[in-house]
Formats: structure tokens, C-alpha cells, sequence
């Protein structure tokens, strides 16, 4: 046993780096420059799967009466409708509800496979998601806004607060950067940050307490701490994990609602 | 160890990531996928949810109008009964009101004959009373005359007893008094 995590230890690289977020893709096995088939989109392929599978499968014969697979369905729905989207966009956020749900839900469980054993990386720890998911909603509530607004006068709208004249040279630069330059960025990097420094987290510390034992046998109680400590991180993980997918949905409402307020 | 730790570096050396710059592969098939999962989602899943709550609200909803219709209806027909019962009462009312003005003109009807009967009777009686004091005043009247003449003549003497003429003095003193003592009479 000992012999064998010796073995382990001698072969895992410390510290961990970003080249660890890059793993050999599956098809073709192995290459280091191939990214069509990687654990990774296989992971986003399972996720898509699992859900569409799960919602059609409870929701194939929906009754009057729910069964409680149906009911854990509606429940899911339910909470983003209503404490999401028709808390903060009111009546017109039942249109809303069926985006933000499958936003929310995507979100969820691909951040889930951070701390699903044998996955343990989440897709969304490549920015290529979350920077999907952030460009649909900059596109989604700039195209709401005009549609509300009327074209241009959109803009207009969000650009120019109700402020005395000789302010508002300060207040349309900061508007214009706060609402059409940071949006889009600051919602990818909070979800991939978030998910990148969790799976670095959860790297560090299970590496190293394998490091540690590398380098000296009487460490060992100090991995075991390491490896502890990568369980709680676990369960902060998850914290993390409902909690980004929650924000990147409320904040993605929250842009909506700004594009169809009518006062500033 | 360490010619591992090399290797790596020259791997990573010949393929070199930044994570904040998207993989372009990663980039079009997360696109494909989203749309996937927005598309089967949104077209039939959550307008399905949609239709059952709608469904659900219509159920409860048609559960507590057919409730109100019931409870309408129950009042309506408690309304009913109560107007029918005030009727009833009022109906009552005016029969006993009639009843009592029937006794109470009964009464009158009674009363007014007695006192019609009991007048009849009193004048009767007053006739019959003033027919019998006529009859006596007339009988007093001739008894008078003899008593007064039987008198005198015994105070006078025998003489004026056989006089014719006596008679007609007492004739005309009755007379006198009559008229006077038959309107102290009536009186």
C-alpha cells in the first residue's frame, strides 16, 4: 500500500499548473493538440445529454397531480421562474423563465463535475463556456433593450442618466464601460475564475500531500491534513458550484431588467 | 524526477495555454451543444411546465368558481326562503290584524244593538210609565173632584152635596189646577 502511493507520489508533478487544465484529448488518444474530442467536451456532451434526458423523461406525461420525478422537474423551473425571473422582470419574465432556466441548470451541472469523483474538472474551468454563455446574454439584453426601446434610442437610454449637463461628460464614459464593455467579461471570468481557482484548489492540495510524502516519509501526517482539507475544499466547492450558476443566471435577469426599465 | 519535470516543461514549452484565451474547438461545439439543449428545452420541455401550471390554476381556480356558484346558489335560496318566511309572517300579521278589526266590529255591531235594545226598552218602559201615570193622574183627577166635593160638604154641611151647580165649581177649579200640576208632572 505504502510501496504503491510511493509510486503514486513519485509520479505526480508539483506544483500544478495550467498546463494541468489541458489534458490529452481521447480521439485521437493522447494528442496534445487536438481539442474536438477531450475529456472536457466529452464532460459538456454528458451534461447536455443528462439533462435533456432527464426532463424529457419526467416530463414525457405530465399530470395534473405531479409524481415526484415530475415534481422535482417543476421545482427546478419553478424556482428559477419565479424567484428568478418573474422576481426581477415581474409578469414579462414568464418569456424569460425557459432561457434562464436552461442557463441555470447547464451552468449547475456543468460546474457539478468539479466534484464528481473520477471527472473532478469542470468544463466551465475553460473559458470557452462561460464566454459562450456571456456573449448570449450581452447579445440577448443589447437586443432586448433596442427592441424595447426602439433601435438607437436604446443606447440612448442606457448612456444618458437624468444628470445636470456638466456631469454627464464623466457619467456616458462610465456608463458605456460599465454596461457595454465590463458585462460581458466580468460575467465569463466570475464563472471561470471561480471553477479554475476551485479545480487549482483542489489540485493543490491533493498534490500536495502527495508531494510532501515524496519528499519525506515522516511528512505524512501533514499529507493527511492536505487530503482533508481537499474534502472540505470539496464541499466549498459545491457551495461555489449552485452559488455561480445562481449568479450567472440572477446577474444575466438583472442585465434584462436594466435593458426593459423604463425609468433610469 | 527531475528529467520529468523537464519533459513537461518541454511539452508545455510546445504547447503553450492561456486560460483566458477560449480554445476556438471548445468554442464551437459548447455553441452547438447550448443551442441543443436551448432548443430541445425551450421547445418542449418548459412550455409543457408552462401548459400544467396554467392547467393547475385553471383546475383550482375552476374548483373554487364552481365552489362560488354553489355558495350563490345557496344563498340565493336562503334568500329565497327568508323573503318566503317574511311573507308568510306578514300574511299572518294581516290575518290577525283583519281578525282582530272583525272581533272589534263584532263588538261595536253587539254592543250598538244592546244599547239599541236597552234604549227601546228604557222608552218602552218611559211610555208605558207615562201611559199608566195619565191613566192615574185622570183616575186622581175624578177621585179628587169627589174627595174634595165629600170633604167640603162635610165641612159646609149636607146642602152642597145635592147641588147641580156644585159640580160645575168643581169642575172649573180642577181644571185650573190641571194644566199646572200635569206640567209639574212631566217635569
Amino acid at each position: 500500500m505504502i510501496g504503491q502511493s510511493l509510486v503514486l507520489a513519485s509520479e505526480v508533478p508539483f506544483p500544478p499548473s495550467v498546463e494541468d487544465f489541458y489534458l490529452p484529448s481521447i480521439v485521437p488518444w493522447g494528442a496534445h493538440d487536438s481539442y474536438w474530442f477531450t475529456k472536457i467536451t466529452a464532460l459538456m456532451w454528458v451534461s447536455v445529454a443528462a439533462i435533456i434526458i432527464f426532463f424529457l423523461v419526467t416530463y414525457r406525461k405530465p399530470q395534473l397531480v405531479p409524481t415526484k420525478k415530475q415534481w422535482l422537474a417543476e421545482s427546478i423551473y419553478g424556482f428559477v421562474r419565479n424567484n428568478i425571473a418573474v422576481d426581477m422582470l415581474g409578469k414579462r419574465g414568464v418569456n424569460f423563465a425557459p432561457y434562464l432556466t436552461t442557463l441555470f441548470v447547464f451552468i449547475l451541472l456543468m460546474n457539478f463535475w468539479a466534484i464528481v469523483p473520477f471527472a473532478q474538472i469542470s468544463p466551465n474551468s475553460h473559458i470557452a463556456f462561460p464566454a459562450i454563455l456571456a456573449v448570449i446574454s450581452y447579445v440577448m439584453f443589447i437586443y432586448i433593450g433596442m427592441k424595447h426601446h426602439g433601435g438607437l434610442k436604446y443606447f440612448k437610454h442606457a448612456l444618458i442618466p437624468p444628470a445636470p449637463w456638466f456631469i454627464l461628460p464623466l457619467l456616458i464614459p462610465i456608463e458605456f464601460f460599465s454596461t457595454f464593455l465590463v458585462r460581458p467579461f466580468s460575467l465569463a471570468v466570475r464563472l471561470f475564475a471561480n471553477m479554475f481557482a476551485g479545480h487549482m484548489l483542489l489540485l493543490v492540495f491533493t498534490l500536495g500531500g502527495f508531494a510532501m510524502l515524496n519528499a519525506n516519509l515522516w511528512f505524512a501526517p501533514f499529507s493527511l491534513v492536505s487530503w482533508v482539507m481537499t474534502i472540505a475544499l470539496t464541499f466549498l466547492e459545491f457551495l461555489v458550484i449552485c452559488l455561480q450558476a445562481y449568479v450567472f443566471t440572477v446577474l444575466t435577469a438583472s442585465y434584462v431588467q436594466g435593458a426593459l426599465a423604463d425609468e433610469h | 524526477m527531475i528529467t520529468e519535470i523537464l519533459t513537461v516543461a518541454a511539452e508545455e514549452g510546445a504547447t503553450e495555454h492561456n486560460p483566458i484565451i477560449p480554445l476556438w474547438q471548445e468554442v464551437v461545439l459548447g455553441l452547438i451543444a447550448f443551442s441543443i439543449l436551448c432548443f430541445v428545452l425551450m421547445k418542449f420541455v418548459f412550455p409543457m411546465m408552462e401548459k400544467t401550471f396554467a392547467a393547475r390554476v385553471d383546475a383550482i381556480e375552476g374548483g373554487i368558481k364552481r365552489a362560488e356558484a354553489a355558495q350563490a346558489e345557496a344563498n340565493q335560496l336562503l334568500e329565497q326562503y327568508k323573503a318566503q318566511l317574511a311573507e308568510a309572517r306578514t300574511e299572518a300579521a294581516r290575518i290577525r290584524d283583519e281578525a282582530r278589526a272583525d272581533a272589534e266590529g263584532i263588538r261595536q255591531d253587539v254592543l250598538a244593538k244592546a244599547r239599541e235594545e236597552s234604549d227601546r226598552i228604557i222608552g218602552a218602559g218611559q211610555e208605558q210609565l207615562a201611559a199608566q201615570r195619565e191613566s192615574i193622574v185622570r183616575e186622581l183627577r175624578a177621585e179628587v173632584g169627589t174627595l174634595a166635593v165629600d170633604l167640603a160638604s162635610k165641612i159646609v154641611g149636607e146642602s152642597l152635596a145635592d147641588e147641580a151647580r156644585s159640580r160645575g165649581t168643581v169642575e172649573r177649579f180642577i181644571n185650573e189646577l190641571g194644566p199646572a200640576g200635569s206640567a209639574g208632572g212631566r217635569r
